[in-house]
């Protein structure tokens, strides 16, 4: 049952960021993000990740989504002959993606692949408070010089713009 | 690994690879840089769900959840940065088509 669940959940995953890719509206896509971001989310609480599925929900399917829709509303879209016309450059240039997808997935069908995912570590720690304040402080510090590089890099972006 | 663990890892791992084509295919064939953007986020949200699932499985949930917000704070401000990069791009050329971007070429 629980399976099910799942299987349900990861389909209408693949659905969304599969309309996310094939609509023609930029807005539409930011949007099928959002959902292929929420399904996500319910994935991570199954799958006992509670705490990064909160993260998920509220940077990924929020924060992001907002970033995304400031910038589509900020810049003009194509026209619509435009667009048609880059679809059937599309289909053109590209149409022998479908059949190498499927050639690589036979292909892979009959390889054996093993793997072994017993990793040897001694103690495991339950608590992701515990583990990113005590036991991977270097990765608070990262974030933190990742976080004021974005700031810095966004202020001077920005200045730029202005300047000019 | 249990069975319950067996049961799920094979399923997800499908839809893993399935996600990670689709935003493998929005890469390849878009010109649109705010496409290309939300191509790159698909990728990054396989490479998520395959984080959690192999936490799930080994039984190292914490220590997984913790990478995992790492990388969803690096996720956030690669897509900020390169958001205010496209706004940049679009002020200066009129245009989002990195076919039109031409003005670094050799």
């Amino acid at each position: 049952m629980a399976l099910n669940i799942d299987i349900v959940v990861l389909f209408l995953m693949a659905l969304s960021a599969l309309w996310t890719v094939m609509t023609r509206s930029l807005l539409r896509s930011a949007i099928g993000l959002a959902l292929t971001s929420a399904m996500l989310t319910i994935l991570m609480f199954r799958l006992h990740a509670p705490l990064a599925a909160v993260f998920e929900l509220s940077v990924c399917s929020g924060l992001i989504s907002v970033v995304f829709i400031a910038t589509i509303s900020l810049t003009q879209p194509m026209s619509q002959e435009k667009v048609l016309q880059h679809m059937r450059d599309r289909l053109e240039r590209f149409w022998y993606l479908p059949i190498l997808l499927i050639l690589t997935g036979i292909v892979l069908s009959f390889l054996n692949f093993k793997f072994n995912l017993i990793l040897p570590v001694p103690e495991i720690e339950k608590d992701p408070r515990i583990v990113l304040w005590n036991q991977r402080p270097l990765d608070l510090l990262g974030q933190i010089i990742m976080l004021l590089t974005g700031a810095f890099g966004i202020v001077i972006l920005f200045r730029e713009a202005k300047k000019k | 690994m249990s069975a319950q663990a067996l049961t799920l890892f094979w399923p997800f791992c499908l839809f893993i690879v399935i996600l990670f084509i689709i935003g493998f295919y929005c890469l390849l064939v878009t010109f649109n840089l705010i496409r290309a953007l939300i191509g790159l986020e698909l990728l990054i949200k396989a490479v998520t769900l395959l984080l959690v699932l192999v936490g799930y499985v080994t039984q190292h949930e914490a220590l997984i959840q913790s990478l995992v917000i790492t990388l969803i704070v690096m996720e956030v401000v690669i897509i900020a940065v390169a958001a205010g990069i496209v706004l940049g791009l679009h002020q200066h050329n009129k245009s989002l088509d990195v076919r039109q971007l031409r003005n670094l070429k050799g």
